[in-house]
């Protein structure tokens, strides 16, 4: 099988037109995760591109090689099964933030502390769009979505902080306005081996950006870039200027063996 | 050929490796903990992996996931485990993915008597997932059976495509008893069929003549698309009514139209008895032993041991009764078998049952004591 070298080529565009929003960020964090495979030369049947439900979990209709859309919130647990029978796989888990912090959180969890060699892309908008924009666990305080007239009443989850102390080797987030971060961050993620997380905040104008006021596509990502700050530049700031910022950037970068190493080499003894 | 001395958990952990399955995920459960312990230091040794998850609703998933790498995979658990794996297995429906799970039935719903028996997840193994499908489900009654059975449902794993449940109870787990273990070579296993051809033109789920897809493995150069959406035969997402229409017309059709490859019913006892007892699992023992002191007795009797209990096996149970008067349905539930048999048997065939729902098994004295108050 010929190895391909353009993004393009890991894209089904007899697929096309995806059912995705003008304006959402989905295409531009799939985008990345081709760019990043052509850029390290992966061949199709060597990858998975495996989904949850929602609007992220069409991803793998659009893609040319092995894709995986299982039951909401559980893809983790089956690349579970899929990451130790094939081990040479590469595995990219596309997941939106109700499947990574609502219903499969606990999966999330226990996929990074058993450190699988699997990487996660969390497309995270803010809200669960496919069913009409009901608030997930990652929508920041205060937000109006379709469940939350008045202004959501719980706090954020913060999934990326959660997989960094679950024992995750790599770990960073950004937002679709950064590109050239996101596939940076995306090639990282997939240098790495054992379980690398990237949190990509992606824009949703249908729902979370129309609600709250913050407009279109292009108005999401001015918001993207104003609202959100690197890493160090965020860590400087009063608690009280840190409610108006939302921090962006590597987190963690480690290197400890992952799960099927450590068990072929218990079983040996 | 070796005789062993094995309890029905190990035997069912045993029949599975000698299918070939090399992946077990489990989550610990009463009164299956000791098949998952068995499954993490023999499955290793068999160059496979155990897995503990963190819940039986990802226990199930990597073992689905096991199995979409290449290598035949199953669970164990029990009545609350069970019921957490329902929309996997459905999952596993859709995807038609095959798979193994062992369900040693304990009693009651709920969180019940975990270490006593029961026999009422019947129903939950039929019907226990949303939206229309067909689903093959085996009783074994015995520890050697819990070996071939299990071994069995691998096969029929492969060969449908399909999930498959092996459904033993809380007495039969811990039941010791001596068994035939073959060699593996004497072992005749099914594995299901590689794709041909040229890889751009591999259709996942375009069917063969049977119904039957063929799935490639994640890794393959037969690029493999799964999904739990309505799917075409390439394996694209599609809400088209043609498509939704055929696909769930192909996955139920695929078991029953060839219902009668699957482990029949066993019979016991007189030929054209005019009682006849219809039970399975652990019951078809006490009932088997009922209808012998029966017999003894004078009294025309005999027994249908269902080995398959879905698809349910209609005509093969019409067959050995049609000369019965009088039926007895021996389960210990309150009635899930009895209902079936009602509704297959022509009218004029009087079907009683023999219930036991009290955490008990049921014994052979009851079993005759019934045959006697219905005749």
């Amino acid at each position: 099988m010929d190895i391909p070298v353009r993004y393009g080529d890991y894209i089904d565009w007899d697929q096309l037109p995806h059912l995705w929003c003008p304006g959402c960020g989905n295409g531009i964090a799939l985008k990345g995760v081709a760019l990043a495979l052509a850029e390290l030369n992966i061949p199709l049947h060597k990858l998975l591109l495996a989904t949850g439900i929602g609007c992220s979990g069409r991803a793998g209709n659009y893609v040319s090689f092995h894709s995986f859309d299982g039951t909401h919130g559980r893809t983790l647990a089956f690349c579970t099964g899929i990451n130790v029978t094939q081990p040479d796989l590469k595995i990219i888990a596309f997941l939106g933030d109700g499947d990574c912090g609502a219903i499969g959180g606990n999966h999330l969890l226990h996929a990074a502390r058993r450190n699988l060699n699997i990487t996660v892309i969390e497309i995270n908008n803010f809200n669960y769009a496919m069913t009409g924009g009901q608030f997930s666990p990652t929508t920041p305080l205060s937000s109006i979505t379709s469940t939350s007239r008045k202004g959501k009443a719980e706090y954020a989850m913060d999934t990326a902080s959660l997989v960094a102390e679950a024992g995750a080797n790599y770990v960073a987030s950004t937002t679709v306005y950064h590109t050239s971060q996101l596939n940076n961050f995306i090639k990282e993620a997939l240098l790495t081996r054992g379980f690398s997380f990237v949190e990509v905040m992606s824009s949703c104008p249908t729902y979370y950006g129309r609600y709250n006021h913050i407009g279109d596509g292009p108005e999401m990502m001015k918001w993207f870039k104003e609202k959100t700050l690197p890493r160090d530049k965020y860590e400087k700031l009063s608690l009280e200027e840190k409610q108006n910022y939302i921090e962006r950037g590597k987190l963690v970068q480690r290197n400890r063996e992952d799960f099927l190493t450590t068990y072929k080499k218990r079983r040996k003894k | 050929m070796k005789k062993m001395f094995l309890d029905g958990n190990v035997a069912v952990a045993l029949g599975s490796i000698r299918a070939g399955a090399r992946f077990f995920a489990g989550y610990p459960i009463s009164p299956v903990s000791e098949l998952a312990e068995f499954c993490s230091h023999e499955m290793p040794k068999a160059g496979g992996i155990y897995v503990q998850m963190e819940d039986e609703i990802a226990a199930i998933a990597a073992v689905i996931g096991a199995s979409l790498g290449g290598k035949k995979a199953f669970t164990a658990t029990s009545g609350p485990g069970f019921s957490l794996m329902q929309e996997n297995i459905g999952f596993a429906s859709m995807a038609e993915v095959p798979c193994v799970i062992i369900n040693g039935q304990r009693f009651g719903l709920s969180t019940g008597v975990a270490t006593k028996p029961g026999q009422s997840d019947i129903m939950q193994a039929r019907w226990g997932r949303h939206g229309d499908q067909s689903i093959i489900a085996l009783t074994p009654a015995s520890v050697q059976e819990c070996f071939d059975l299990t071994l069995e449902a691998f096969n029929l794993a492969e060969r449908f495509s399909s999930p498959v449940i092996v459904l033993t109870d809380a007495t039969l787990a811990h039941l010791k008893e001596r068994i035939r273990v073959p060699d593996p070579a004497e072992i005749k296993t099914v594995k299901r069929k590689e794709p041909q051809g040229p890889p751009e033109e591999y259709k996942p789920y375009q069917p063969d003549e049977r119904g039957i897809p063929l799935l490639s493995y994640f890794g393959s150069e037969y690029i493999l698309k799964v999904t739990g959406l309505v799917h075409t035969e390439k394996g694209n997402v599609s809400s088209d009514p043609g498509v939704c229409a055929s696909l769930i017309d192909r996955l139920e059709r695929k078991i029953y139209d060839y219902q009668e490859e699957l482990p029949p019913p066993r019979y016991y006892g007189e030929e054209k008895a005019e009682t006849v007892l219809i039970s399975f699992g652990i019951s078809a023992r006490a009932a088997r032993e009922g209808m012998r002191r029966a017999l003894l007795e004078g009294i025309s009797s005999g027994l249908i041991q269902l080995q398959t209990v879905w698809p349910f096996p209609e005509g093969a149970i019409r067959r050995l009764s049609s000369h019965a008067s009088k039926v007895i349905v021996v389960e210990m539930n309150r009635g899930q078998v009895t209902r079936e048999v009602e509704r297959i048997l022509p009218e004029g065939v009087e079907v009683n049952s023999l219930l036991r729902a009290d955490s008990e098994v049921i014994y052979p004295r009851e079993v005759l004591e019934k045959i006697k108050e219905v005749q």
